[in-house]
């Protein structure tokens, strides 16, 4: 017998969703393959990359890259356009971390006024992230909707609490994107896909968030539920799952201990900032080997790897 | 594939004679089919009918070992393409590579690494699992470098790579007691490569350019009735190192094709070109997509931590995930003036917790009620973390026995609970711990009152 390469077949695929506008806007989803087995078919538009900066200086970050951005971080246009010219990624996501009541509680009218400073700032398209705390961002992002109108960013995120509000206001009347957030769930994820889609909200405007969490910390959870989402999309042709998705990797790596304890703290791991890279690129790459078409990371250099990463896989 | 009801039955006589037991051949069939009863209560099966059988109960994908005793591995033995389907078995392994041309400061820096990066993670040792030694030519460094690396003191099983067969041999007679994994046969050297690798059952690694190529020098092995194999997913690029690698899986569980139903080995260090973070990002798309063992340029925490939590979750049983039995542990010795800390029964959780109250040397009780296996935000979420789980579990322990202390420590994470679990435990004092278990050892030695 001889060699026959294995084909594998499938009827669905993932939607295709613009992000931004002009010349840097970008594609995500479109495949109807798992990630990479070109194979088997078209593998779509590839994984995008964004990097994190946040509307408050960031004093919890390791001092190399507060180093690395100088005094760009105190204020975020500035840090926006240096990102831009400096690292290019795919995106940038501006993180409100300052909206937060449990933290400086800034006022959804201060953030906006931001938020916009920030999309003229620079040509990549945007995702901007909310606080997790529900009631805040479903005023925040309702208002950051509203002055980004023309951007098309991508609001991260709705949950099954405040859905309704902030995708009708963020792509009904604004034409923006909204990422549906689930708790690592199959099921849970289609819910919140068919409860938006109720709201006439259509798919190629929807992007999800399923869960996310540092390797070493529940990330088979993540992996095997993004699997079987894909699985759904491709092969049962089910349109409510067939959404591209986006994991902020960064916004567990870096709290988890590998990424966080300083090198006083545990001196035998050694850098603490090549950690978190390293923590940052396995996760990335785990979510991406499953499924995942957009990833945020914090470091520049962890970006950096993961496009030489995406490219040889091309 | 495990044959249906039908394809038995077809191979009995079918006679209905009943000495099975069973009123009919189909009958009978059917309940073999589903494992309750054993093909050998048929006394009329025939030798072919039994051969077919058994072929169709081995596994499509093949279980190895290497290595001697405590450095003894076991690879493949796959049943699924994806872990949610039931679960992965055999996780991989990392090697380190070492070579005759490096200079000895490089070799002794690589053990140095590998010795240094040897820890416990929930239970589970890790650790650099093979010395990957390659022969580039100067085979009295060869035979150096293995003896060196063998007088290291270092716990790891060996892979000579290495296509020289005279060479080979004397790499043999040096290590050979210790079952090293052999590398690798070609189409050129495949025959006398079996040779060596046959008496002692050591596992051969195949190399080819190419899959049609590897395909059919796995099949002219096979003739020489040798299925010890580890297949070599080439180097010629990242892309098609990836799809090998995904080939040779899905040929044997998908098609069914146990030519390529062997483990895999991945020279990620070549693909990486020298490249650190490269070589994680490789490391874990092979750690998640079937690769067998894993060959990296060298070991550090950088590329531990990430590499060996991940490989630690994809091949946990989505079935059975990991718990601890909910009670008190006691850690440090504590004593009748010793605070109570409270975690969950999911054994992530529990071992990082316990790992950090064990770093800070304070003496504490911990415990973790029934929490349904979940880590606390999840198992907060799900209700089965609450003020009053908690308080029931402290009354129904003998823990207010143990202790006059009335402080109790709860995870940051679920602060909320703060009052409820005071309103359920009159006379205790609760107290809100950070998020993170990793700062527990420095907020327990500050902490007033219980030193
Ligand atoms: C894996 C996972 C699951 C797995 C369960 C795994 C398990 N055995 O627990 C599954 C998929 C089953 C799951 C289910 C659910 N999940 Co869940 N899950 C996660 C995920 C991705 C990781 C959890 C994890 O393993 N963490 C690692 C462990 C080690 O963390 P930990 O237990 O908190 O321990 C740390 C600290 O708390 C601290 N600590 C622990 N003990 C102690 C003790 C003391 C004294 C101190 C000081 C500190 C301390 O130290 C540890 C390390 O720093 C998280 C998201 C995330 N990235 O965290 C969501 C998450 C926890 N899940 C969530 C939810 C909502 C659910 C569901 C309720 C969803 C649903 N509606 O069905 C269900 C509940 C289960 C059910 N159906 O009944 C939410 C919780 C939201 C909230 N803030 O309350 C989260 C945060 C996701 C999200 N953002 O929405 N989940
Ligand atoms: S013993 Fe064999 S031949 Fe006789 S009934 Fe049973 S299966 Fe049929």
């Amino acid at each position: 017998m001889a060699f026959k390469t294995s084909v594998q077949k499938y009827s669905g695929n993932v939607c295709n969703l613009e992000l931004g506008t002009g010349e840097k806007k970008i594609s995500l989803g479109g495949q109807n393959v798992i990630p990479f087995y070109s194979f088997d078919g078209d593998t779509g538009s590839g994984a995008k990359i964004g990097l994190e900066i946040l509307d408050i200086y960031p004093d919890n970050w390791v001092d190399e890259l507060k180093n690395l951005y100088g005094s760009a971080a105190n204020n975020a246009a500035e840090w926006a356009r240096l990102v831009e010219e400096k690292y290019s990624p795919d995106f940038i996501c501006l993180r409100l971390v300052g909206a937060d009541p449990n933290g400086l509680n800034k006022s959804v009218e201060e953030c906006a006024a931001l938020a916009i400073e920030v999309a003229k700032a620079v040509k990549l398209p945007l995702v901007i992230a909310g606080t997790q705390n529900h009631e805040k961002d479903l005023k925040l992002f309702e208002k950051v909707a509203e002055v980004l109108e023309g951007y098309n960013v991508l609001l991260l995120a709705a949950v099954e609490e405040n859905y309704k509000t902030i995708a009708a206001a963020g792509v009904t009347a604004y034409k923006h994107k909204v990422a549906a957030e689930s708790s690592v769930d199959i099921n849970l994820a289609k819910q919140l896909n068919i409860l938006i889609n109720q709201l006439e909200v259509k798919s190629e405007n929807i992007v999800m968030h399923v869960g996310s969490a540092a390797v070493g910390y529940g990330f088979e959870y993540v992996a095997s539920t993004i699997d079987r989402i894909r699985l759904a999309a491709l092969g049962q042709n089910d349109k409510t799952l067939q959404m591209p998705i986006i994991t902020p990797v960064s916004f567990d790596t870096w709290n988890v201990k590998e990424g966080a304890s300083t090198i006083e703290d545990t001196p035998e791991w050694g850098d603490q900032t090549e950690r978190g890279i390293a923590m940052e690129i396995s996760t990335a790459v785990g979510v991406i080997a499953a499924g995942s078409d957009a990833v945020i990371l914090r470091h520049p250099r962890s970006a950096q790897t993961i496009r030489a990463f995406l490219g040889k896989l091309i | 594939m495990a044959m249906t009801g039908l394809d038995i039955y077809k191979l009995t006589p079918k006679t209905n004679c009943k000495e099975c037991g069973f009123p009919t051949c189909m009958a009978f069939s059917m309940k073999v089919a589903a494992g309750g009863v054993e093909i050998s209560k048929c006394p009329h099966m025939s030798e072919e009918a039994m051969a077919k059988l058994s072929e169709s109960t081995t596994p499509l994908m093949k279980a190895v070992s290497f290595g001697q005793g405590e450095t003894e591995y076991k690879l493949g033995g796959e049943t699924v393409l994806f872990r949610h389907e039931k679960t992965f078995v055999n996780r991989n392994r990392y090697a380190v590579l070492f070579s005759d041309e490096m200079p000895q400061e490089q070799i002794d820096a690589k053990l140095a690494n590998m010795k240094n990066v040897h820890y416990v993670r929930i239970g589970e040792e890790m650790k650099v699992e093979i010395a990957a030694l390659q022969y580039t030519g100067n085979k009295a460094s060869y035979l150096a470098l293995i003896n060196k690396v063998k007088a290291s003191g270092l716990k790891v099983a060996y892979m000579l790579v290495c296509e020289d067969l005279s060479v080979l041999k004397e790499a043999l007679s040096l290590v050979g007691d210790e079952k090293p994994i052999v590398f690798g046969a070609t189409k050129d050297n495949y025959q006398e490569m079996v040779g060596l690798a046959k008496d002692s059952k050591l596992l051969l690694g195949v190399k080819a350019a190419g899959l049609e190529e590897l395909y059919e020098l796995v099949e002219n092995i096979q003739k020489l009735d040798y299925k010890e194999l580890l297949l070599d997913t080439g180097i010629a690029s990242v892309r098609d190192a990836f799809t090998n690698a995904v080939q040779i899986r899905r040929t044997a569980l998908k098609e069914q094709d146990r030519t390529f139903g062997y483990p895999s080995v991945v020279f990620i260090n070549e693909l990486a070109k020298g490249d650190k973070f490269m070589e994680i990002a490789l490391a874990s798309l092979f750690t998640m997509k079937y690769g067998s063992i894993l060959v990296l340029e060298d070991m550090d925490y950088a590329r531990a931590l990430p590499l060996y939590g991940l490989r630690q979750n994809i091949f946990t049983d989505p079935q059975k995930p990991m718990r601890v039995e909910p009670k008190f542990y006691p850690i440090n010795n504590p004593g009748d003036n010793s605070p109570v800390l409270i975690t969950v029964d999911f054994a992530l959780t529990y071992f990082i917790v316990s790992g950090e109250v064990e770093r800070s040397k304070v003496p504490t009780w911990l415990g973790n009620p029934d929490a349904g296996g979940y880590s606390v935000l999840t198992a907060w979420a799900a209700g089965k973390l609450s003020g009053s789980v908690i308080a029931k579990f402290i009354k129904e322990s003998d823990i207010e026995s143990k202790t006059k202390c009335r402080k109790l420590i709860i995870p940051g994470r679920v602060a909320v609970l703060k009052a409820d679990i005071e309103d359920g435990l009159p006379g205790w004092e609760v107290i809100i711990g950070p998020d993170e278990a990793m700062h527990l050892p420095k907020f327990l030695r500050t902490m007033e009152g219980i030193n």
